[in-house]
């Protein structure tokens, strides 16, 4: 697949630092095979932040664990991921391990379950450093320290010497979030990093986030399903549904004219604090298509209001929506019959008519009961 | 923001009786303390009070460690509370022991967060919803059956879900089943303990509207517990804020989301993320710093003092009491005035 270059967010500059193309995972069993992510393309820059959003089962946490070489034997990888230059699918493990933590790093949703419950804080960002740096206890230490309090962890010297139970969920973020960057990777990849926190806590880890970017120039893939959390930190956005990109834009041409009817479902479903008060949200109608096979079609088709044959005849290629920007525009889709660039509602359901496959028994959805 | 709108009234039920009914939930000065393990007492609940008329929807906003779900689990008697009483339909059942709450259960349900651990795998579908009825002898035989059917309609599923396990429907269909429990004996008051938040955006929105639908036509008393401040705005007519065990403040919706008073609520609202780049880029953010004081040892004066960015003297030594404000809105602090002038956290 041939892929244009994508404009970088504003400051960002340099060829990428990672560069995805054309990334197939699968699953097989006895049984069957799940095609968990089916075609994904995408670059990143210095000091640039890419949100990866999508519903459940879209793939957006495979995608990263395919980057971080951490999927289990059974998945098959397909496509490249190129990271400085050094190709990462088909890598061994021993390669692999010289990567992680050093010049890609990731942090996860719940820290608890990643931080080890039985050793310090200062031996378990010690650690990364020993390893890929060769540094001395005292060095790893006295780095530590200056990691916690660059993560804005308060009284640093203390925290080192205490255990993570000791630790709040958003002091636990933090200190995930200094290990993962203690060797200063170009890349740091977040999966869902603000999820199991508290507003006011998340809020302070993507200052944390957005700091790094600043300060280190660290390029940050932002997996998350909340679009509060992408409007806040993303310079760019892909959108990702059923394993399969639908969408990617700049935040701002994303959130303003989204071509793609899935985006603009999601956008319009989403719930906005202090907005319209009560009111009937939008609805996709339908469910999630099974991730069984891999159609000569688009998947979204069934749950689509503009979905005709096309639709159904034949896949969309993952293009830019307006020919006349040229082959490099920052803005493409996977959609037969996207909305215009004048379509600027946003937040209207791209299926008002139902268009699914069963006859519709009461006027709700959710009822396809097919799973 | 959008104009303040005026709060409806809460709805009568059907008008059966004629002199006025006691509101379906009256909580007092609730507390629920734990002894804790190493001495000391938790004060997960410390006086909360709240009433909820006759198809009144309130919703309890709070973050983790706030107590708002203990308080849930006291008001069904999931929990027992250690004082301060709660009134179901002007019945005191603060005390009642279970062989004399059983009638009583009929009249209110709850909703836990995530149905596939509510929802028993073992039974049908049918199994699950009629349980309830068969309990409280709300119908008999066929009946049983058609009542079902009628409850998985109004919840937008078929009759032949009917037949189906837990295990062979999505979340969203999964949530729906639980609420189409939880209404199947008609119940006075829903307790709903963030029905929505292991919902997919998509989901969430129908599973949202299926519920303001529901309380619409039956005409339910709902206590909403969520720490998400949309879906409570999309569904409460009034909104009560805890805080480490306590309520901060209490407003209409609209009230609340327009002018927040309590420095605690200004920061939780300014910390929500908005869905749109340009908005949430040009916001004002109020970052609370400190952690959540333990509720062992609650901080003396007002509890917010340790991370509120405009906390005087009198704050660190005074307790705030929750005083009543014009417009039916509560605040416990020390400089809201008394006409409603309130400080701004993120001056």
């Amino acid at each position: 697949m041939t892929e244009a270059v994508l404009a970088g967010a504003p400051g960002t500059t340099g060829e990428p630092v990672l560069s995805v193309r054309d990334l197939s995972v699968s699953f097989r069993s006895d049984t069957r095979t799940v095609h968990a992510v089916d075609g994904v393309s995408y670059d990143l820059r210095p000091g640039e932040v890419l949100a990866v959003v999508g519903e459940s089962g879209c793939g957006k946490s495979v995608t990263s664990m395919a980057v971080m070489g951490l999927l289990p034997p059974t998945a098959r990888v397909g496509g490249s991921i190129r990271l400085g230059g050094r190709e990462l699918v088909g890598a061994s493990e021993k390669e692999l391990r010289k990567v992680r933590g050093k010049d890609i790093a990731m942090i996860f949703q719940e820290p608890m379950t990643s931080l080890n419950p039985v050793l310090t804080i200062g031996r378990q960002i010690g650690e990364v450093l020993r390893r890929h740096r060769g540094m001395s206890r005292k060095e790893a230490r006295a780095r530590a320290v200056e990691l916690l309090d660059l993560v804005g962890i308060p009284a640093p010297q203390r925290r080192i010497e205490e255990y993570p139970h000791q630790l709040s969920g958003g002091m636990r973020q933090r200190v995930m979030i200094a290990i993962a960057v203690a060797c200063d990777p170009a890349v740091l990849i977040a999966d869902e990093p603000t999820t199991a926190l508290d507003v006011t806590v998340q809020a302070g880890i993507l200052e944390v986030l957005q700091s790094l970017r600043e300060r280190l120039g660290t390029a940050i893939v932002l997996v998350t399903h909340d679009l509060g959390v992408v409007a806040d930190a993303a310079d760019r956005v892909l959108v990702m549904y059923a394993g399969r990109p639908v969408e990617q834009a700049p935040v701002h041409d994303l959130f303003g004219a989204a071509r793609h009817p899935y985006t603009r479902g999601l956008l319009g479903a989403v719930l906005r604090p202090g907005g319209e008060g009560k009111r009937r949200l939008p609805e996709i109608p339908g469910l999630v298509p099974s991730l069984d096979s891999q159609p000569d079609a688009c998947t979204f088709a069934p749950r689509c209001g503009r979905a005709d044959d096309a639709c159904t005849g034949g896949r969309p290629g993952f293009m830019s929506i307006a020919p006349e920007a040229g082959a490099d525009a920052p803005h493409r889709a996977a959609c037969w019959h996207p909305y215009g660039v004048d379509d600027r509602t946003g937040t209207e359901s791209p299926a008002t008519t139902g268009a699914t496959d069963e006859p519709t028994v009461a006027a709700r959805p959710d009822q396809e009961a097919g799973e | 923001m959008t104009t303040p709108q005026t709060v409806p009234a809460p709805r009568e039920s059907d008008g059966t009786s004629s002199h006025p009914q006691p509101p379906v939930l009256r909580i007092d000065a609730l507390e629920r303390h734990f002894a804790a393990s190493g001495g000391g007492t938790v004060r997960a609940v410390d006086g909360v009070s709240i009433t909820i008329g006759r198809g009144e929807v309130v919703g309890l906003v709070g973050e983790s460690g706030s107590g708002k779900s203990t308080v849930g689990r006291c008001v069904v008697r999931l929990d027992e509370p250690t004082g301060g009483t709660v009134h179901i339909n002007g019945t005191d059942v603060t005390h009642l022991s279970r062989r004399t709450l059983r009638p009583l259960r009929k009249d209110f349900h709850l909703v836990f967060q995530d149905p596939s651990s509510s929802l028993d795998p073992r039974m049908t579908i049918g199994q699950i919803i009629a349980e309830p009825i068969r309990l409280h002898r709300q119908a008999r035989g066929e009946a049983v059956r058609t009542r079902v059917e009628q409850l998985l309609g109004q919840v937008g599923l078929r009759p032949e879900h009917a037949d189906r396990h837990p295990h062979e429907l999505s979340g969203g269909q999964r949530q729906r089943i639980s609420i189409a429990r939880a209404l199947s004996c008609d119940p006075d008051l829903v307790v709903a303990d963030e029905p929505t938040s292991a919902l997919d955006v998509s989901v969430q929105a129908s599973v949202l509207n299926l519920l303001a639908d529901l309380q619409r036509d039956r005409g339910f008393g709902c206590l909403f517990i969520t720490h998400d401040l949309a879906a409570v705005e999309y569904l409460a007519d009034r909104i009560a804020v805890m805080y480490l065990g306590q309520i901060v403040e209490q407003a209409p919706t609209a009230e609340l989301f327009a002018a927040p008073k309590h420095p605690y609520t200004q920061a939780l609202l300014s910390a929500a993320p908005v869905p749109d780049p340009v908005e949430q880029r040009s916001r004002e953010r109020i970052v609370l710093h400190g952690e959540l004081p333990s509720p062992l040892d609650p901080p003396p004066g007002c509890r917010f003092h340790t991370r509120c960015p405009l906390a005087t003297e009198r704050c660190r030594t005074e307790v705030p009491v929750l005083r009543e404000l014009p417009g039916g809105r509560q605040v416990s602090c020390h400089l809201v005035g008394d006409d409603g002038t309130a400080p701004d956290a993120a001056a």
